[in-house]
């Protein structure tokens, strides 16, 4: 490990970060992304960018939230006699199953730290559905993982999405029968 | 040495509160400012964009709480810019209400019959059109026939959009590109500034202080433009009337904040919240059965997978209105879409979906779930809940402690839901979901308030009118409490919830307060009238009330 934490930081971010949205590995000995997933994940899908970005107001209790993750995989290994890989932050060094369950476990109603956890949650996941840090045409025509998967059609050639075909085009049901001329109830 | 800024009128706030009061007042011949603490973006400027700092963040304000979180506007025309623009009027029986005071929670003077020409005034100054079946979206269309299928009525809900310029790109939560919302940005406003009203974007207001001539001085920060977490230079306005607007998440939190210099403020100021009820289930729908069940097609071989197609709720089912069933059972199941980004982490895997056991809202399952997005379809509940919100001490400044440049804040206000709230939630949602899975259409699930609370888009009831000054912070005028010369015209007057969307009821409220706010001007020596025609000039509405304005 290098010795100003900067890669421990980012294991232990990417490895949250895969547990949120998992991912394919990058590479063969990828120990941040467990490999849970065909595709990108949230790590593939720019979690750390936007992590990072002090925009998004998180950079500045990063620090915190790798050293607290990390206590709490140290003693959940502890409680579980896991043994870790002393070589890796320890919640990365945890299997994916396991990283499931502390980040249910720090999410729960009732964890004194959850409402911490979930805004480091809703983070990843804005990466992964929504690309919140990258123009969303670019983060599409860039294939981002989480905007394709989920099937986000491209826009118009001046940016805006318009749908000319959008509807069934015929009476569904029928209204119901207190329905007044301006369209609501009576 | 600088000289005191007055005017007759400060409003705050220019959503419907703010912006009917500004141009009415105006209108009549006020000198009147307006101070949002929000941008002020041009059409051109609404991008279709996720990106933080576009307007898709830039105009809105999600404000974390305890146990709910909000929703809002936060920009020149307020929530009707981010608003889905459904404007239905509240069914008869929410006016006879008694929620858990154990009386009924409207004014005596305000009831359906009463309110009914007021909805007209704004049904005309938006103005607000029917929907034909022809202007309902695919997952309008899809929700529709479902509940036929179910034996279930379906009604398009009215809409303040211009159903001939909607290109249904569903980007109206960043402001609509195609002029085809009636915000109003394109009616109130415009009229208000034409007729002399001032708005000055990026003025958060901190507080108000009395002055010596019996007035009130208002006292605000400069935000800045783009990262809402700086301000710069703070100022004062005098002003004979204070207009609050500042929507039901901000105006208590400004009163509570005034409370040591103004005096005590009634026991209802923060209190009392009500998130309207909302909840939201999302269906992932089996195509083939939609297909097969409810012979939909696109036409080009396409079942549904439109999730991203329309514009906002264009149908609901309405057939649990029934002023005859008792109280928190009743409620509305309207169709609705909501974007990625911040409540998407919210959505549930429902059950007999996941490929593995684990957790419903994060991980592998859920993963597999965003994989069918186009074919999500996303049902809005809004049921009776019981006023649970309560605002605890003010932030610093502004109404929450913000965290990212725009959007996101950590506020006060605390929500534990009562039995009889839970009980109205698990009953719409089981009605939601038999709707949803019969005969295999889809797998439904609610969003989970276990991860960060309930979650509201139309914040109310945080300074409510009533008659009981002990459970309501406004008289029946909308007037403050021992603070005469302090109105409360948005949602934060709202007694409860509606059951509905409530665009149209905070509108015809403020609609029917105007009248006595010009009273209370003129008894300060403003010269102001009452009168004026709806912004275009039309005057059937003025018409509809001039004879209650009358008798008054």
């Amino acid at each position: 490990m290098d010795s100003d934490g900067t890669h421990e930081r980012t294991l232990t971010l990417e490895a949250f970060a895969d547990t949120v949205v998992p991912g394919e590995k990058r590479f063969p000995g990828d120990v941040a992304i467990a490999g849970a997933s065909a595709g990108g994940g949230a790590v593939a899908a720019g979690a750390l960018t936007l992590l990072e970005w002090d925009s998004a107001g998180l950079d500045k209790a990063l620090d915190d939230y790798v050293r607290d993750l990390n206590a709490h995989a140290r003693q959940y290994a502890a409680e579980h006699r896991l043994s870790l890989d002393p070589t890796l932050p320890p919640f990365t060094a945890l299997p994916f199953e396991r990283r499931t369950e502390l980040v249910t476990l720090v999410t729960a109603p009732g964890h004194p730290e959850k409402e911490l956890w979930v805004l480091l949650a809703l983070f990843c996941y804005m990466a992964y559905d929504s690309a919140a840090h990258m123009h969303t045409a670019d983060a599409i025509a860039a294939g981002h993982p989480g905007l394709t998967s989920m099937g986000i059609t491209p826009p118009d050639p001046d940016g805006l999405w318009r749908y000319p075909k959008n509807s069934y085009g015929r009476p569904l049901a029928r209204l119901h029968p207190d329905t007044t001329a301006s369209g609501s109830l009576r | 040495m600088t000289s005191v800024e007055r005017t007759d009128v400060l409003v705050v706030g220019s959503g419907f509160g703010g912006a009917i009061a500004a141009y009415h007042l105006a209108a009549g011949g006020a000198d009147v400012v307006i101070l949002e603490r929000g941008p002020w973006l041009a059409e051109e400027e609404f991008e279709h964009d996720y990106k933080l700092g576009s307007s898709y963040t830039r105009i809105f304000d999600f404000t974390v709480g305890d146990g709910m979180n909000i929703l809002g506007g936060n920009c020149v025309g307020g929530g009707s810019v981010v608003y889905f623009a459904a404007m239905p009027r509240a069914p008869r029986f929410i006016f006879e209400r008694h929620g858990d005071i154990g009386r009924r929670m409207w004014p005596a003077s305000i009831d359906r019959d009463a309110l009914e020409p007021w909805y007209d005034r704004v049904a005309e100054a938006l103005p607000v059109s029917t929907q034909g079946w022809e202007d309902v979206s695919y997952p309008g269309g899809l929700w529709a026939a479902a509940c036929n299928h179910s034996g279930r009525t379906a009604n398009p809900v009215p809409v303040a959009i211009d159903n001939d310029r909607c290109v249904q790109c569903n980007w109206m939560m960043a402001g609509c590109r195609f002029g085809a919302k009636r915000s109003l940005l394109t009616n109130y406003l415009p009229a208000a500034i034409a007729h002399g009203a001032e708005v000055r974007p990026l003025h958060e207001v901190q507080r108000i202080s009395r002055t010596d001539d019996g007035g009130y001085r208002v006292h605000y920060d400069i935000m800045d433009g783009e990262d809402y977490r700086l301000r710069g230079d703070s100022g004062t306005i005098d002003a004979k009337i204070v207009i609050l607007a500042a929507g039901a998440g901000a105006t208590p939190v400004i009163l509570q904040r005034s409370e040591p210099v103004l005096g005590p403020m009634p026991h209802a100021v923060g209190r009392y919240f009500s998130g309207n009820g909302e909840r939201l289930v999302t269906a992932v729908m089996n195509e083939e059965r939609v297909r097969d069940v409810l012979g939909l097609d696109r036409g080009d071989g396409t079942v549904y997978e439109a999730f991203h197609i329309g514009k906002g709720p264009c149908v609901a089912n309405w057939d649990r209105l029934d002023g005859s069933l008792p109280e928190f059972s009743r409620y509305s199941l309207e169709q609705l879409y909501f974007p990625p980004g911040l409540g998407t982490i919210l959505a549930q895997v429902p059950g007999g979906m996941g490929p593995v056991p684990g957790p419903s809202w994060f991980g592998l399952s859920k993963k597999e779930m965003l994989k069918r997005w186009k074919s999500w379809l996303i049902i809005f509940e809004m049921i009776e809940d019981a006023n649970e919100g309560v605002f605890g001490p003010p932030p610093p400044s502004g109404n929450a402690v913000r965290i990212s440049q725009q959007m996101l804040g950590r506020g006060t206000l605390r929500y534990d839901p009562k039995p009889s709230t839970l009980r109205a939630w698990a009953q719409a949602d089981a009605d939601a979901k038999e709707i949803l899975e019969r005969d295999g259409l889809a797998h439904a699930e609610a969003w989970s308030n276990d991860v960060v609370g309930a979650y509201t888009v139309h914040p109310l009831a945080s300074c409510r009118i009533g008659d009981d000054p002990a459970t309501s912070a406004l008289d029946d005028r909308h007037e403050l409490r021992g603070h005469p010369g302090i109105f409360v015209t948005d949602g934060s007057a709202v007694p409860g919830a509606l059951t509905v969307n409530p665009a149209m009821t905070i509108a015809a409220l403020a609609e029917r307060a105007i009248p006595g706010i010009v009273a209370a001007a003129r008894e300060r020596g403003v010269e102001v009238q009452y009168g004026a025609p709806a912004p275009d000039g039309g005057t059937s509405g003025r018409l509809g009330v001039m004879n209650i304005v009358g008798r008054r």
